[in-house]
């Protein structure tokens, strides 16, 4: 049986298969986290240098919690402690997983573009406004552009961070690469094979990711 | 004689402990051009700071073509302005900063069009038309195109008063223009100013150059220590100035 299979037989019959499985729900996760965790960041981080005192507290108030309290634990919290509480929030693996992740991406991304907005000249705001421009366009047409290049550095560290950070949603159920990974490697008794493709699985996007970043970076920076 | 463009009323402006503007008068006229000379941390630049509301004052009145900045009348009563109010007012007055603050991911035009197709609502053809005719105003139509990073501060500088003027802004205040520019670069930015004036713009401008005050301002405004000391024809103040202060400044610039 499946015991007596050599390293690649097992590798191309039964691992690589079902991995390729694995790695979609890895990836589809990685996909919406990162864009709720970059909506919800860029809303944190206006809040936090807004003049409302009371935004600038819910704000603060957001990140500290969601940084101060490892991942999984807020995993956990989402597809356990949530349906105790009210059981209209219960929710599938997927989508808890994406409300974890993105809820907690958002905190740090918003410290990220808190930092990158933080960076530029103050003189830019000024001038902004003294030509007319509300705080808002000031925002929207000087600031946030000058950002973007910026950003991209920080943000493809989040992004490769949140694309192997996407293993803890095994706590959950997820059937993503590692909870996967993991079956396969005690079902056959044969850690090695398993362990071993799912880290190739995981080093393919991170790098992949890493490629799209500097063609970007290079191509913002051809720009200026 | 008409409204003053600019009217200030006894403004204050405290930063935590320091007061750096103690009780300020002045009015600038319709097409009067104003230099404001004095040692730095004299309160210069956020007394121009201060007429863009930039800076909110800590007390007294700035008016702007006789419209209070930053308070409205209601029921008798002085409230805050909204903040578009204090859009709209800003918009009035164009602003020029010593290090340019140009947009850097915008060309020379863009930046000229920024506003004016933003704030005012402008076609974007219109304010392009408008936006290349007041780059070749300052000599720089065939820049139209370059990001500012690719231009020198001279026309980095010429960019950012095209910039301010493609709002009509009813005066110009200029907060040492050419204090950030290589020595060879300050005549093609003064040539510009001075044109300006010439045109009737109203403009008050904080600057040390002293040539240029004499020539080209019909009153120089001396300011020391947050507050105004002598003011007066550029031959008066710059020739015979009255005040030791001012006598001491200038020994030390001219």
């Amino acid at each position: 049986m499946a015991d007596r299979l050599g390293f690649w037989e097992l590798s191309v019959q039964v691992v690589i298969p079902q991995l390729l499985v694995a790695v979609r729900w890895t990836l589809a996760l990685t996909i919406c986290a990162a864009v709720l965790g970059t909506a919800l960041g860029l809303v944190i981080a206006l809040m936090r240098i807004s003049r409302s005192r009371s935004l600038r507290a819910l704000a603060t108030g957001y990140v500290t919690l969601l940084r101060g309290t490892p991942l999984m634990l807020q995993l956990l919290f989402i597809y356990y402690g949530l349906p105790q509480i009210d059981p209209r929030l219960t929710f599938d693996p997927f989508p808890a997983a994406v409300i974890g992740m993105g809820l907690n991406s958002g905190a740090y991304i918003a410290e990220i573009i808190r930092a990158a907005i933080q960076s530029i000249d103050k003189g830019q705001m000024e001038a902004a406004r003294s030509l007319g421009l509300s705080y808002g366009q000031a925002m929207r047409f000087v600031i946030l552009p000058q950002t973007y290049r910026r950003l991209i550095p920080p943000m493809v560290n989040e992004l490769v961070a949140l694309s192997k950070d996407t293993a803890q949603a095994m706590v959950i159920g997820l059937e993503e690469l590692l909870r996967t990974g993991s079956h396969l490697a005690s079902r056959f008794a044969r850690p090695g094979p398993a362990y071993l493709w799912t880290a190739v699985f995981y080093l393919g996007i991170t790098v992949v990711l890493s490629a799209v970043a500097t063609h970007l970076e290079q191509k913002l920076e051809a720009k200026e | 004689m008409a409204e003053p463009i600019i009217r200030l009323e006894g403004v204050r402006k405290r930063f935590g402990k320091l007061e750096v503007l103690r009780g300020i008068d002045l009015q600038v006229w319709p097409g009067e051009v104003v230099c404001i000379i004095g040692p730095s941390g004299s309160g210069k630049s956020t007394l121009l700071r201060c007429i863009n509301y930039l800076e909110k004052v800590t007390a007294g009145r700035v008016y702007v073509d006789g419209q209070l900045v930053g308070k409205r009348e209601v029921g008798g009563r002085l409230v805050d302005m909204s903040e578009r109010e204090l859009d709209r007012m800003r918009a009035q007055i164009g602003m020029v900063f010593q290090r340019f603050n140009l947009f850097p991911h915008l060309t020379a035009l863009e930046n000229v069009t920024l506003a004016p197709i933003q704030v005012k609502k402008m076609p974007r053809a219109e304010a392009e038309a408008r936006g290349m005719e007041l780059l070749r105003k300052v000599g720089l139509a065939d820049k139209a195109h370059e990001y500012p990073a690719r231009l020198s501060g001279g026309q980095q500088q010429r960019v950012a008063i095209a910039r301010a003027l493609a709002m009509e802004p009813k005066a110009m205040l200029f907060d040492e223009p050419t204090s950030a520019l290589d020595p060879e670069l300050v005549g093609e930015v003064l040539a510009v100013m001075k044109d300006l004036a010439r045109e009737g713009m109203t403009m008050v401008v904080v600057t040390h150059e002293m040539g240029f005050a004499r020539e080209v301002a019909d009153r120089v405004i001396f300011m020391d220590g947050g507050m105004i000391l002598e003011e007066g024809p550029p031959a008066a103040v710059m020739s015979a100035p009255r005040h030791p202060r001012t006598r001491e400044f200038l020994s030390k610039v001219l």
